[in-house]
């Protein structure tokens, strides 16, 4: 099966080693694993703030990269919502609606596509605090959300399951929101690190070594909250643990 | 006239420690005694579809079940007023109590008289008004408009309330216990009620059917304000009515467990016609709501049933207080209406928000609104009211990531750090990211620099 | 062109597509006897439900409950008060009522509401501005739920109804819960059938 990887910008200026999990633990899976060299971002930031004129070139850019093929991975969920909802800046042709019909989430992928739930050469013997970004939550519907009356389900810990020696706790608010938001965490920082914060200290109090979560966007400010705070927190994306990483 | 700044009032609210912890577990718990309920009705979620599609049906079916109602309403002796806006609203309540000769009014809560301002209108016209809600007495009090459409009060503590009410209705400045505070308010509220000229109530809904005023309370303050003037005045939103005395089941159970967590207010009071010799007018008031009626992508906001929830579950709203939406409607509800009444002037709103939906799951009526949300940033960018820091860091972004080599030449910077990132990212507003977080360290290589190593070209 | 046209005029320009009206079930799933259920329910929101006294004298045991009590106006016969209702010209002249009494016409298990119109107040601020309310009702006369009780088509015409739960309250001072906030303090139920 091939598909082709989309790497966040942030990732691949931040955080490459998530780019690289995700294409190592794809591989591992059997996955004859295309990257597409001129991908740059599928639009969001420009997106969400409403200025979807200025987001039109770089979503036609992402069309033009990610064209023609049956599976599109990406190691986000916010990305993956922004195609799969809001790539809407750019005329709706056949190659764009197949682009965002193609367009799967890391976790959607393993779980719903390849149905892959043993990682046997995975081991994380750490406590863990797993965090569902917002839109992989509830747009992308990867886990139970606390407001609906539904019966329990998890994509995400049905994966980390499969991994050695991984213990999970549970914060006292599991599914509130973090407080990243995309440029909502520089407009409106008082209440976004606010948010990040309470997340983190959250975490800490239920004995979270380290926050795992499909979504470095949210990681990423949670990081650099709990290290502002000093709170001995570490972050690592489930594409990670997956893959092997011990730590 | 002026933006509100959301950001920075929120600013101000974060540094008062006590108050936000207080602010942010209190609405939280209103959130999770909410899921409580829900968790024990199974037909919870058949309900909301069943709210929403109630109010669908009565929204596109509007002036028929307006005019049923109004029918129904003068059958039963009362008199009907249409305001088309606020001004309008005031001046047929002034004219109503001047000609009956009616100087003092007493008033159970109601969002619509905040919306129209009305207080301060007829206060100025010698109309002496007071407030019966605990909440938005506390409120009258301090000159501040409420904070929650739920409780107005809850952003201040006991403190806060003593010290009001030792310097407007005379209670002790040294006892802030609240049950003293309670009762104090009780007290100095009760002869008011007793001499009210008129009496005056919001209606949460209106029946078609009957032409009924149904009014939700926990406090018994609109049953007092009702039963004991010979006037009554109820201001209602034309979003008020459903069709039918029936659908009141479907609502009544879910306005409250939605609200507070509680399967029903202390007092619904079901007011239809005026007792024996006194009078019942109802005012129906337009004030914006037929052209948001005409608003393909936001008339589903005309379905809230102003319970609250959205504000109590909000992340957003519960660290930075109702108030600093600088607006009647705050919370995700209002961040979808407010630019109704002015979109320059709460420009920043739909932006004070996350995206993340938790609001939309806890609307009993099926609000979609972190959609709106989501479209209400786009026309603010079309009519260019974003700020211009961010219009300008959206433009250069859009034009640096549409291109491959301007993008790899900004990311691809060797591990020098992120003091060379773009000038787009270094804007003031941008290096707020640094205030209260560590900044991520730049890698070596980026990710396609480690791939062409690694894997070469494909 | 007044107001009234205007605006229904605006409305209907505006209103979107019709969306057709849906059946409301019943939703009668509530299992348990139901007078039991009422109790749990009333004792949540705050109210007491207490048995009738053995010796079928409700006025002594009404005595009994508020041995303080110095008005008592009772809009029902098996109760004597010695503030006759029938006297009562305005309103406000009920405000020194320490303990009402009233039946109300059903109640509602699911939560434990009582309802109560003009008729069964005889004059409707007996339910708000006495201290204490004592109500009478029949046992067999419990509702599941809201939607039954909203079925209840003919109570609708009162001129004026309620459905009472528990006393007045209020939390809108640090979310700490008050009884007695503008209306009554104490809500006292009495299941008992007509005589």
């Amino acid at each position: 099966m091939k598909a082709a990887l989309f790497i966040p910008c942030y990732v691949d200026a931040f955080f490459p080693e998530v780019g690289i999990a995700t294409l190592e633990l794809l591989e591992r899976l059997g996955v004859d694993v295309v990257y597409p060299l001129d991908q740059t971002c599928c639009g969001q930031p420009m997106g969400n703030s409403g200025c979807q004129e200025d987001a039109a070139a770089t979503e036609a850019l992402f069309v033009r990269n990610f064209a023609g093929f049956d599976y599109i991975v990406t190691p986000s969920g916010s990305c993956t919502h922004h195609v799969r909802e809001n790539l809407t800046a750019i005329a709706q042709t056949t190659a764009v609606t197949k682009v965002r019909r193609s367009t799967y989430e890391l976790v959607e992928f393993v779980h719903d596509v390849l149905k892959v739930r043993e990682f046997p050469w995975a081991e994380f013997p750490h406590a863990v605090g797993l965090h569902n970004g917002c839109a992989s939550l509830r747009a992308l519907r990867t886990a139970r959300m606390s407001e609906i009356e539904e019966p329990f389900f998890s994509k995400p810990l049905d994966l980390l399951s499969g991994v050695k020696g991984i213990t999970f706790v549970t914060p006292e608010r599991p599914d509130e929101c973090c407080g990243f938001g995309g440029t909502f965490s520089v407009f409106e920082e008082p209440v976004s690190a606010r948010m990040g914060y309470d997340k983190v200290t959250d975490h800490r109090k239920a004995g979270a070594e380290y926050i795992v979560s499909a979504d470095m966007s949210c990681l990423m400010h949670q990081k650099g909250c709990a290290e502002r705070l000093g709170l001995p927190l570490k972050f690592i994306h489930i594409a990670q643990i997956l893959n092997g990483a011990r730590e | 006239m002026k933006r509100i700044d959301h950001s920075e009032a929120s600013s101000k609210f974060i540094k008062a420690k006590d108050h936000l912890d207080f602010h942010d577990k209190r609405l939280w718990d209103l959130r999770k005694k909410r899921d409580r309920e829900s968790e024990h009705l199974p037909e919870w979620e058949e309900l909301r579809t069943l709210a929403s599609a109630i109010k669908e049906h009565t929204l596109t079916h509007l002036a028929d079940y307006l005019e049923e109602f109004e029918r129904n309403a003068i059958a039963n002796g009362a008199h009907v007023h249409w305001a088309m806006d606020a001004a309008e609203h005031n001046q047929i309540v002034l004219d109503i109590m001047r000609s009956r000769g009616a100087r003092t009014l007493v008033k159970a809560k109601s969002m619509l008289t905040d919306e129209c301002d009305m207080r301060p209108f007829l206060e100025n016209r010698g109309i002496e008004v007071m407030e019966t809600d605990l909440g938005e007495r506390i409120q009258q009090l301090d000159d501040e408009p409420p904070s929650h459409i739920v409780v107005p009060a809850v952003h201040k503590l006991r403190g806060d309330v003593a010290r009001v009410f030792s310097e407007t209705i005379g209670t002790d400045p040294k006892n802030s216990d609240v049950h003293y505070l309670a009762e104090s308010q009780r007290q100095h509220t009760r002869p008011y009620f007793l001499k009210a000229d008129a009496g005056m109530t919001g209606a949460n809904f209106a029946v078609a059917e009957t032409g009924s005023i149904v009014v939700c309370t926990n406090e018994g303050n609109a049953d007092l304000s009702v039963n004991l003037p010979r006037l009554y005045i109820a201001s209602v939103g034309i979003e008020k009515i459903i069709p039918r005395i029936e659908h009141l089941g479907v609502f009544v159970r879910m306005l409250s467990r939605s609200a507070l967590g509680s399967p029903i207010t202390q007092l619904t009071s079901h007011f239809r016609a005026p007792r024996d010799g006194t009078e019942m007018h109802i005012v129906l008031v337009d004030n914006g709501r037929s052209g948001r009626l005409g608003m393909a992508d936001f008339w589903y906001s005309l379905k809230c049933i102003r319970c609250g929830a959205c504000m109590n579950t909000c992340p957003v709203y519960r660290r930075s207080g109702g108030l600093s939406y600088g607006a009647t409607y705050s919370g995700p509800i209002g961040v979808i209406i407010d630019p109704t009444f002015n979109l320059r002037k709460y420009s920043s709103l739909p932006f004070a928000s996350t995206l993340n939906g938790s609001c939309t799951s806890v609307c009993p009526v099926r609000i979609n609104i972190h959609e709106q949300i989501y479209k209400w940033r786009q026309i603010i960018a079309e009519r260019h009211q974003l700020p211009f820091v961010k219009q300008e860091a959206m433009r250069v972004a859009g034009k640096v990531l549409s291109s491959p080599k301007l993008y790899r030449a900004a990311v691809e910077t060797a591990g020098t750090g992120i003091e060379h990132l773009p000038r787009f990212m270094m804007y003031s507003r941008l290096n707020a990211w640094g205030r209260q977080r560590d900044v991520p360290a730049a890698p070596q290589l980026t990710f396609r620099q480690w791939y062409l190593k690694n894997r070469g070209k494909r | 062109m007044s107001s009234r046209d205007e605006i229904l005029s605006r409305v209907r320009r505006n209103q979107p597509a019709p969306q057709p009206l849906p059946d409301v079930p019943a939703f009668d799933g509530a299992t348990g006897f139901a007078l039991e259920r009422f109790k749990a329910a009333v004792v949540r929101m705050g109210g007491r439900v207490v048995d009738p006294p053995e010796d079928g004298n409700l006025t002594s045991f009404i005595r009994r409950l508020f041995p303080d009590a110095k008005v008592i106006c009772s809009a029902v016969p098996e109760v004597q008060g010695n503030r006759p209702l029938t006297r009562v010209r305005a309103p406000a002249e009920l405000e020194d009522v320490d303990v009402g009494i009233v039946r109300a016409v059903f109640g509602v298990g699911e939560t434990g509401s009582v309802w109560l119109t003009d008729r069964e107040f005889g004059v409707n601020t007996l339910g708000f501005l006495a201290q204490h309310l004592v109500v009478l009702l029949d046992p067999a006369r419990i509702v599941g739920n809201m939607h039954q009780a909203y079925r209840e088509r003919a109570q609708f015409d009162a001129r004026y109804g309620v459905f009472m739960t528990g006393p007045s309250a209020t939390a809108d001072i640090e979310g700490i819960l008050i009884h007695g906030a503008q209306g009554i303090r104490s809500m006292t139920i009495i299941p008992i059938a007509l005589p």
